[in-house]
């Protein structure tokens, strides 16, 4: 079942085809990468869903029905570009936004409390947001993002900003919102962050869809049947490396282990990355 | 309600920062300082003051021992050249020395105070009117006239404009400098106060648009309502510091009066009035005063304290949707003189011209100024201590307030579009396309 369908839509921003007959389905409690180059139409498309904008065509559904005013407490945004209100305490103002997503301020403060203690950073409520590092801030962020429970979480580029070692603890919290019964919405640059978490994407170029489907799908069509070969041969001579083109790899086995001991024979799968510069270029050409 | 949790934040946030406070509860003292700290130095001003000795070497010899002492001046008469007299001054046997060159035969009507330390300005006018008395008294005993006839003879007409009520039929007396000067105070007031407030809505938008927050808000809430949670918000911020301003100024002046003995308070009265003496009135007739007290009674406080609510309401709402739109518009404050310059000129034009309203408030030109949306919270308050007819102020109002209902709309337009974009240089062309979208 899908969680989220996007159907056809289009957004015209003077004469620029910002979305040009987009469509999506994204399957519920999947996370769905939404890839594309700077300017591809990521962030307006993410506003449509977040009904910052309005789409000039086409149509959105959340959970089966078409977005409503209402589904706003049903979403979590954590835009890429992102702030807090310098001068006010951290604590008070994660519990005005959870109050602007329409949580009850007992409700919101006692949760709050919690996701604090859970990150490490319950010692910071009262403190102004300008005395954090930027690191800290995008702790506060991403808990006000997932507050209020949000059926639907939109992640624009989450780990810009964060060390390493945060950046894994936000990707463990993504996860295990993903298995409490999220649908996450995930946009981003980093590839390999993609091939990490996304169980499907989309890529887009110019507000036009230029691909489409899982994860495994896309790297199966893209392969170009390159093999990693690595054989110990008979003669006791050292070990050796081949990268391989083949389209039979039965073939390829079969004289690999005429010349010696077969130690690994992996296929080389195209990274997500080659993938997204490929289709690209090729794309803007 | 969402835009309720937006109003909280909004006011809590002003009224609770330090600067807030201190404006808030020092003003009042200020303004309380400004009431009686003149009345508190004058009374007290001479005994500040040490005696001083002030030689008169007198030429013409028309005024010795005629110059009254004082308590703060003695008058010496000394029968001596100016040089050696000035010697004394320096020898310190005198603060001061007198100078009025002449013969007997002259009438003087010049003086030179010599001395080492600059005197105040009460000798000086105490000494050009004590001469000016004694001169007048001798020039019109050389004519053969008795000054006590001419003393007699002054007349201080006084002409009493009445303005006929037509409905009531009831009349009043009016006083147009009193209510010239209400009228300035109050769009003044409503001038400020607009562009202050106005402000701190485009301030508080800009920082929003800054600090990246607004994109989280507005998918929580829509911009509209973050917009006029911020207007609606910062105007209870006015209106409590209005009331604070009130209650305070009246508790401090309570206070004050309380222990100044009442004679120094009526004095503080006679120093503000002297400003009132330019436009007319003659503090020292006490048949003026009364007058004045009359005058204040007949005017409608009333009214006109609900007419400014209204006014301000209005034209801060109308203005702050205005600046919210700039505030969304541009990225930082310094570009926003080019937007913030027309808009505040709508404002100062009534500014510009109040007297010129003020002299002829039933003319036609006040009529637009308090009529045209823009100008009229300035422009009638100008008008309104004057008495304005009551279908006046009403279609005045409904202009203004159907004004301010497109002009938020039109705003939130462009306030929408606007909070949205970055790192673009926008023109006047670009907002107006941004109302079509």
């Amino acid at each position: 079942m899908n969680y989220l369908e996007i159907n056809n839509v289009s957004k015209t921003y003077g004469t620029k085809k910002v979305l040009n007959d987009i469509s999506i389905k994204v399957p519920k409690q999947s996370i769905y990468g939404l890839l594309g180059p700077n300017g591809a139409g990521k962030t307006t498309l993410i506003r449509i869903l977040n009904q910052i904008t309005m789409p000039d065509s086409g149509q959105v559904l959340l959970d089966g029905n078409p977005l409503s005013p209402n589904d706003i407490a049903k979403i979590g945004y954590l835009p890429e570009e992102r702030g807090l209100y310098k001068k006010m305490k951290v604590g008070e103002q994660a519990i005005y936004l959870a109050q602007l997503k329409g949580m009850d301020r007992k409700e919101a403060d006692k949760r709050l409390r919690q996701w604090f203690v859970k990150f490490d950073i319950a010692n910071w409520w009262d403190k102004k947001v300008e005395e954090l590092s930027k690191g800290m801030q995008q702790k506060v962020q991403f808990i006000v993002t997932v507050i209020h429970e949000p059926k639907l979480l939109i992640f624009d580029e989450p780990f810009s900003g964060f060390d390493p070692i945060n950046v894994n603890l936000l990707k463990n919290e993504i996860l295990e919102l993903r298995e409490k019964g999220s649908t996450i919405l995930f946009s981003t640059h980093n590839m390999s962050s993609v091939e990490e978490l996304c169980d499907n994407i989309m890529l887009i170029n110019k507000g036009e869809k230029i691909l489409e489907g899982s994860v495994y799908d896309i790297k199966q069509r893209f392969k170009n049947h390159t093999y990693d070969v690595v054989y110990k041969p008979f003669d006791g001579s050292e070990e050796q490396h081949l990268t391989v083109n083949s389209t039979n790899p039965n073939e390829l086995i079969r004289d690999i282990i005429e010349k010696g001991k077969l130690v690994s024979f992996n296929e080389i799968l195209p990274s997500m990355n080659e993938i997204f510069i490929n289709l690209v270029s090729s794309s803007n050409q | 309600m969402r835009i309720g949790i937006i109003i909280e934040r909004e006011y809590l946030t002003r009224v609770k920062k330090r600067s807030f406070l201190l404006i808030t509860f020092l003003a009042p003292l200020f303004f309380a300082a400004l009431m009686f700290l003149p009345a508190i130095l004058m009374t007290n001003s001479e005994k500040f003051e040490t005696k001083k000795i002030i030689a008169v070497c007198d030429e013409s010899t028309l005024f010795n021992g005629k110059l009254e002492n004082t308590d703060a001046n003695t008058f010496i008469y000394i029968d001596k050249s100016i040089d050696e007299a000035k010697q004394l001054v320096k020898d310190g046997v005198y603060d001061g020395v007198l100078y009025i060159p002449g013969t007997k035969l002259t009438v003087p009507t010049n003086a030179e105070l010599y001395s080492i330390k600059q005197q105040p300005m009460t000798l000086t006018s105490h000494i050009r009117s004590s001469m000016k008395q004694i001169v007048e008294h001798q020039k019109l005993m050389s004519s053969g006239i008795d000054p006590a006839i001419v003393k007699a003879s002054a007349t201080t007409i006084n002409i009493q404009q009445i303005k006929m009520n037509e409905k009531e039929g009831g009349e009043q007396k009016s006083f147009s400098e009193f209510e010239f000067l209400l009228g300035l105070i109050l769009a003044l007031i409503i001038y400020f106060v607009i562009f202050i407030f106005g402000s701190q809505v485009m301030r508080g938008v800009i920082e929003e648009k800054t600090n990246r927050i607004i994109e989280v808000i507005v998918s929580s809430v829509k911009p509209f309502e973050l917009m006029m949670g911020k207007i609606i918000g910062i105007a209870l911020v006015g209106l409590t510091q209005f009331l604070l301003w009130g209650v305070l100024t009246l508790a401090i002046s309570g206070i004050a009066s309380a222990f100044l003995p009442t004679q120094d308070v009526f004095s503080a009265g006679t120093v503000m009035s002297e400003q009132i003496t330019e436009a007319g009135i003659n503090p020292n007739n006490p048949d003026t005063l009364t007058e004045v007290f009359e005058i204040i009674h007949s005017i409608n406080f009333k009214d006109i304290l609900w007419c400014f609510l209204l006014y301000f309401i209005g034209g801060y709402f109308l203005y702050s949707a205005m600046f919210a739109a700039i505030g969304a518009a541009v990225d930082n404050e310094t570009d926003t003189q080019q937007f913030v310059t027309p808009i505040s000129l709508l404002l100062v034009i009534p500014m510009v011209c109040s007297s010129i309203i003020s002299t002829a408030p039933d003319s036609s030109f006040a009529l637009w100024m308090s009529m045209i949306p823009f100008t009229s919270p300035v422009g009638m308050m100008l008008r309104i201590p004057f008495g304005v007819p009551i279908w006046q102020v009403v279609l005045s109002v409904a202009l203004l307030y159907a004004t301010f209902i497109v002009f938020t709309w039109l705003a939130s337009k462009v306030y929408r579009t606007g909070i949205l974009m970055y790192g673009k240089k926008v023109s006047w062309k670009e907002i107006f396309k941004w109302i079509k979208y």
